[in-house]
């Protein structure tokens, strides 16, 4: 694929993906709203600059606040393992948006996903590690209203497809390989910032709080949102099967109601 | 105002080019009336009361029929904004039966965008909803002149709404077309592409397009326009099906027609994220 150069913004980073230029923006009122939200998630703990280990993709400025795409990678040291990652709007009314666990934190992971956006915000990563170090990055994103745009989608069908599950997959998945699959559950997500101006009232909160990934009954990916996931969750991972089976994957909604699906992945022996 | 008479007692005013702002205070759509024998038919009403009331005085000036109806073509800020103008005629205020909903539900963040982008107060109240609402069609007479409105499935918006003048073989598109200004696709792209079918077959020898010329043939003025959103559903559908994401499709789709689309950078990104979370679900 080719970047297109008509246009400015997202178009003006070459390459596949459009890293946010000049990375995180701290200024002064970043600083101190971090330093209230390190206090909240991560009390009496240290937290240090990623440097490598972490990597955090966003777009300088979002064309749909409702629906910001990132994507967080690690790149764990020999011999330490990178087992979560937490993934913090700052300035969302609920700032904690995910916590990605990587049950097999000794290899590398990147997890794309969407996330709303209420304000001008950093959004930071955390990445913790098996010997107890956190490790931060972030990216200065503009965008704003995320939290409480109205669903654009026909509130009947949205109501229909709830729960459904999709998974992409490449053509072909190599054994021993890491490959990319895209899981995406139909979901409202509603953030109980949505006010319904017909009938007057702000739509009760209602979205997936857990989504659990497992390959041939191994643990690969658990994940725990909050209202800052977008409608409709989209989660791009790796996986590495040794050899073909079945992907499966459990989601939880807070309303109680689990969501199953598996799919076979057939793999061909890598080069 | 100026107008432009298109077809007999078929007046349009066309926008201008532009995002709104303080100078053009949301005169950036297409909006007129048709004059019949017993009554005049507004349809749409410019992005703000001043604009409304300009086009009012327009229609002052050339006719004394009563302005009995201000049909909306859809609920978005430069079609609906000058409504409240009208109200002293005491008009039916006539929408897609999904209108307003669709109004209910962007009056914050309407209200919000204008106030940024004119430096002005918007008025503390909701655009003017219709008083008639339309789920299938309905016909509207005005003497001498039957106007045929249409309420169609999700395309530009889940609440569209055309005219046809089946005397004068004008079809009023609203944004169901978009002319030399960048298309938002804020519905879906691919019920987009169903309705400009459908429309192909309107018995109509001229457009009147939500954004562009006051008038131009039909159906040759929805040709640009299909031409950008089928480019858009086969260049995001391909980005898909090689596992790309969000963030590879916005960076590598280009916009077909290119820059002859005014404004087009600040709307194709947009359209692109949206097609793409739309056509995740086939
Ligand atoms: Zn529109």
């Amino acid at each position: 694929m080719r970047p297109w150069h008509g246009i400015g913004l997202a178009a003006a980073c070459a390459g596949m993906i459009c890293l946010a230029a000049g990375g995180a923006v701290a200024g002064p009122a970043e600083e101190t709203r971090w330093q209230v939200l390190q206090d909240l998630y991560f009390a009496g703990r240290t937290v240090e600059e990623a440097g490598p280990v972490v990597s955090l993709e966003a777009p300088t400025r979002a064309h749909d606040a409702a629906l910001v795409p990132i994507r967080v990678a690690t790149a764990p040291a020999p011999g330490v393992a990178v087992t979560a990652v937490h993934l913090i709007v700052d300035n969302n009314p609920v700032p904690l948006a995910m916590v990605l666990r990587f049950p097999d934190g000794t290899r590398p992971h990147a997890v794309d996903t969407r996330l709303r956006v209420d304000a001008y915000t950093n959004i930071t990563a955390v990445a913790e590690t098996a010997d107890g170090r956190l490790l931060k990055t972030a990216r200065f994103v503009k965008a704003a209203g995320g939290c409480s745009a109205p669903s654009p989608k026909n509130a009947q069908l949205a109501a229909l497809r709830l729960g459904k599950m999709k998974l992409n997959l490449p053509e072909t998945v190599s054994t021993g390989k890491p490959a990319t699959a895209q899981l995406l559950i139909s979901h409202p997500n509603y953030t109980g910032f949505q006010y319904d101006q017909l009938n007057h009232y702000y739509i009760p909160a209602h979205y997936v709080k857990t989504i659990g990934v497992r390959y041939n009954g191994e643990p690969v990916l658990d994940v725990e949102a909050d209202i800052s996931m977008s409608e409709d969750p989209s989660l791009h991972f790796t996986i590495v099967p040794e050899k073909e089976g079945t992907l499966e994957v459990v989601a939880e909604d807070t309303k109680g109601r689990i969501f199953k699906e598996s799919w076979p992945i057939r793999t061909t022996p890598g080069s | 105002m100026p107008v432009t008479e298109v077809a007999p007692g078929v007046f349009v005013h066309a926008g201008a080019h532009a995002e709104t702002d303080a100078a053009n205070d949301g005169d950036i759509a297409n909006c007129g009336f048709v004059v019949g024998t017993d009554a005049v038919a507004v349809i749409d009403t410019g992005g703000s009361p001043s604009v409304g009331r300009r086009l009012r005085e327009a229609i002052l000036a050339r006719t004394g029929r009563p302005i009995l109806y201000v049909v909306n073509t859809h609920a978005h800020p430069d079609h609906v904004g000058g409504n409240e103008a009208f109200l002293p005629d005491g008009p039916a205020f006539v929408g897609h039966a999904n209108l307003p909903a669709a109004l209910a539900a962007r009056r914050d963040h309407d209200r919000r965008a204008y106030e940024e982008a004119t430096g002005r107060p918007a008025a503390d109240r909701s655009p003017v909803a219709p008083t008639v609402t339309v789920s299938d069609r309905m016909d509207i007479d005005l003497g001498g002149r039957v106007l045929e409105l249409v309420a169609h499935p999700v395309a530009h918006t889940d609440h569209d709404l055309t005219v046809l003048d089946h005397g004068a073989a004008t079809l009023w598109t609203g944004d169901l077309v978009f002319q030399e200004r960048a298309p938002a696709v804020d519905g879906s792209a691919l019920g987009w592409i169903a309705v400009l079918d459908t429309l192909a077959r309107v018995p109509a020898q001229l457009a009147i397009p939500g954004h562009g010329p006051p008038a131009s043939p039909w159906p040759d003025a929805a040709a640009d326009l299909r031409r950008y959103l089928k480019g858009l559903v086969a260049d995001v559908r391909a980005v898909q099906k090689a596992g790309g994401t969000i963030q590879q499709a916005v960076a590598t789709v280009p916009p077909t027609g290119g820059t002859a689309w005014r404004l087009i950078e600040n709307y194709h990104p947009r359209n692109v994220t949206a097609v793409f979370a739309e056509l995740e679900w086939e």
